[in-house]
């Protein structure tokens, strides 16, 4: 151990634990609560943390069930939640291919390739990708109504709308993949070349393959900022079916028709499987978040 | 060696031989197709899209033909993307805040005359009932006069979306099928409208209620000089370009209006007119408070805990950052719900504890202050996370011999986060920081899905809350009040656009983007 040690040291150790596990569960309360207002019975509950008459109707109505109370009602499912959540994951998913694809090419022009403009089309991109899309919303909507009278299945209330105005917002990963591509080293390419391969073909059979890790890591990011997305999908869509998951959950708690406890269940339920994801990513993803400063 | 040389390598401009052909009948098609459509555009008076168009698809035609912009065929895509839904939008948007755009004012100016002209007024009292048989796929009207006359219409078909005459003749009796109920009587409303039944006297009637119809004429007239004629009252009304409305003498208007080119007085409003102004600044001013706060707060938090886990000391560190790095993984849109419904005044999780521990419940979302505080409450909890990452980061850059000579000078840890910490670290967390201010000042959906806005602004006559943010309040202003005033919106966009747009070019500059 290098650094000079007071004597009080160990206390100090412990003092610190304690903290950060009183702090952590400030945090993680939230967490905890939902969990736990998920398998209350009814959406005024009240309770301890423990719920004392677990019930399972949250769960099964999230899950697209209805439920059969004690005394014989039925509930039937509020909202398609599993719908939304398919939704967004097809929405995300197809999103995040698209923007791959596109900002592959894209960042292996930018460092691979000298033409003109380079650099102003890469510094004006990183300027417009700061600016919020809930302030164009009206132009997006004229834009996709006036789409939608040539082109049916791009235009208002489909997903097909959502997902290409999701192509605006490449600029971060192109910049993320440039990255990537300038610290590999382009001799490989280069000898490819000089035996006769094509500039795609150096592309296509060098250099992507020695960068599969990153490709990974912006197909989970597009996939996560894909799967927030709010302000586009909540003007685009419109039909109930149609919602994804962002814009669809707010519906729960409305004034006037508040469902606490079926919120809590579908929240977790959708919620879960994303957490999971970005936890197991967490050490690509962060690396590639912290470069462009996207969230918080 | 660059690829610009290489494009035209012997392989590849075999390639394109080989290619050529088949490349400019396929170009030459979308030359055509792209034409026409630009035209169609421009026919239907979308002048905007039609100028789009021509760019986005002119452009492609030139790189994907013109061997010298080989390069540019691999970022056309990702460009295009970003010219038409960020850049097209954006000067779309600004175009609008100097137009009176908003649901007042939404058609063209042709369509509101088609529109005025297509209204008709009753000319006299008589109504005659009438009821709606059908038969087989067509239709027979039956009508009793004012004077228990029944008359009849023969027989028709509602198919065609274009006007029908039709006479009518002396009936003797009901058709012995059941007439149609008022339900389908509406589905066929339109149809309805459509119909011009002539009596014998001469007398031309038309639909004047789901009941009944009646002698009914054009409400207004175009007259040789552009003027609308009413009819009902005997007035000119005359087109005013400067306001989008059809306008008399006494200065009375017509409603609709269409959409005209109005200036600066968007601007002009928010700051002339006091109930804009007022709630605009408070607004303006709580957008600053709230970003700055946020910035602060994450960062004094997540500094202090990317300190903290930095200490070689500390043991589970695996543990506690994946514990601490849980309200980031947590999708916003989920953990931002979570909080509304624990911040609820009555069944709210927090206001029990709240009760339990200390007896009070307070009511976060109608008292401003507590809005405001559970704003930042909640964005800190939302951002602590991203900044702790940043800091862990540029933490591992600052070399250990540093603490260790403070450490035998007797440093407090004070002097050593004033001293060594800060300092190293501030050049690379400047620009983040901005980033961080910016993207908080634009927080939409933390707003929108937490409060809303509420609680309003009272005297406001725009929809204006208290915890409003102003992109929210744009938002707002378009598409949630009933004025749906999309120019305001659009103006107090464009300010937005320049405060961002500054501080992005500052950024830029701060953060000396190599490219």
């Amino acid at each position: 151990m290098a650094m000079v040690q007071p004597k009080s040291v160990k206390y100090r150790v412990w003092a610190t634990h304690l903290g950060l596990l009183c702090f952590i569960m400030i945090i993680v309360f939230p967490l905890l609560m939902v969990v736990s207002i998920s398998f209350r019975t009814g959406n005024f509950a009240t309770g301890s943390l423990l719920p004392e008459n677990p019930s399972l109707e949250h769960w099964s109505l999230a899950l697209g069930i209805p439920y059969t109370q004690a005394d014989g009602t039925v509930l039937q499912p509020p909202f398609p939640v599993l719908l939304w959540l398919w939704n967004s994951i097809k929405i995300a998913t197809i999103s995040s291919g698209l923007i791959l694809l596109l900002s592959t090419t894209s960042a292996y022009a930018f460092a691979r390739m000298r033409f003109k403009f380079k650099g102003v089309i890469l510094k004006s991109m990183l300027i417009f990708q700061m600016f919020p899309p809930v302030l164009s919303l009206v132009a997006l909507y004229a834009l996709f109504d006036e789409i939608g009278n040539h082109v049916s299945w791009l235009g208002i209330d489909t997903h097909g709308a959502v997902i290409l105005a999701s192509l605006g917002g490449m600029a971060l990963h192109i910049w993320t993949i440039k990255g990537y591509f300038e610290s590999i080293d382009r001799s490989l390419e280069e000898a490819a070349i000089v035996d006769g391969a094509t500039t795609w073909q150096a592309f296509r059979y060098i250099l992507l393959p020695l960068s599969v890790p990153i490709l990974a890591v912006v197909f989970i990011l597009a996939f996560i900022m894909n799967i927030m997305e709010y302000p586009i999908a909540s003007i685009l869509l419109l039909n109930v079916d149609n919602l994804t998951l962002a814009v669809g959950a707010q519906q729960y708690l409305y004034e006037q028709n508040y469902l606490w406890g079926d919120f809590a269940a579908a929240a977790v339920l959708s919620g879960l499987p994303i957490t999971l994801i970005f936890l197991y990513c967490q050490k690509w993803i962060v690396g590639g978040l912290t470069a462009g400063g996207v969230k918080g | 060696m660059h690829s610009h040389a290489l494009s035209t390598s012997v392989a590849e401009r075999k390639r394109i031989m080989n290619t050529s052909i088949f490349k400019w009948a396929a170009l030459g098609a979308t030359f055509l197709l792209a034409l026409y459509l630009t035209v169609v555009l421009y026919a239907q008076d979308q002048f905007a899209f039609a100028v789009l168009f021509l760019v986005v698809i002119g452009s492609a035609l030139y790189i994907f033909s013109s061997n010298k912009a080989y390069a540019h065929r691999y970022i056309y895509p990702s460009i295009a993307g970003m010219v038409v839904f960020v850049i097209f939008p954006l000067i779309y948007t600004i175009g609008i805040g100097f137009t009176n755009y908003s649901a007042s004012n939404l058609l063209s100016f042709e369509r509101v005359q088609e529109h005025l002209l297509s209204q008709q007024y009753q000319t006299g009292d008589e109504r005659y009932n009438f009821k709606v048989y059908p038969q087989g796929d067509q239709y027979v009207l039956q009508l009793e006069s004012p004077s228990g006359e029944l008359v009849e219409t023969p027989s028709f078909s509602v198919t065609a979306d274009e006007e029908i005459d039709l006479t009518l003749q002396p009936a003797e009796s009901a058709p012995d099928v059941a007439p149609l109920g008022l339900k389908d009587i509406v589905k066929l409303k339109n149809d309805l409208r459509q119909l011009e039944l002539v009596t014998a006297d001469g007398k031309s009637l038309r639909l004047a209620g789901l009941r009944n119809f009646a002698a009914m004429s054009a409400a207004f007239t175009l007259e040789a000089d552009g003027s609308l004629y009413d009819q009902r009252n005997k007035v000119a009304y005359y087109p005013n370009d400067e306001i989008g409305f059809y306008q008399n003498a006494d200065g009375a208007t017509l409603s609709p209006g269409w959409t005209v080119t109005i200036g600066w007085d968007n601007y002009l409003r928010v700051i002339t007119d006091e109930s804009i102004r007022e709630p605009f600044l408070q607004i303006f001013v709580w957008t600053i408070a709230f970003a700055l706060l946020t910035v602060v707060f994450t960062l004094a938090l997540g500094l202090l805990l990317a300190n903290i886990l930095q200490w070689d000391q500390i043991g589970g560190k695996g543990f506690y950052r994946m514990m601490l790095i849980l309200p980031y993984a947590v999708p916003a849109f989920i953990s931002i719900l979570v909080f509304k419904g624990l911040f609820n005044q009555n069944f709210g999780e927090i206001n029990l504890v709240l009760e339990g521990l200390f007896g009070i419940r307070p009511d976060w979302f109608s008292d401003a202050g507590l809005a405001r505080s559970m704003i930042v409450i909640v964005n800190t909890w939302l951002g602590y996370p991203y900044m702790m990452l940043l800091c862990m980061g540029l933490l591992q850059a600052i070399p250990r011999d540093l603490y260790e000579a403070s450490a035998m000078d007797g440093a407090t840890p004070l002097d050593n986060l004033f001293k060594i910490t800060l300092p190293q670290i501030i050049r690379p967390l400047v620009p983040l920081l901005i980033a961080s201010f910016a993207f908080n000042f634009n927080n939409f959906v933390l707003i929108a899905l937490l409060t809303g806005g509420a609680p309003d602004i009272i005297g406001a006559t725009t929809p204006a809350g208290t915890t409003d943010l102003l992109v929210s309040y744009t938002y707002r202003i378009a598409f949630q009040d009933s004025g749906q005033n999309f120019g305001l919106a659009a103006a107090i966009a464009t300010v937005i656009f320049l405060l961002v747009g500054s501080l992005s070019l500052l950024n830029l500059k701060l953060s000396k983007v190599k490219v």
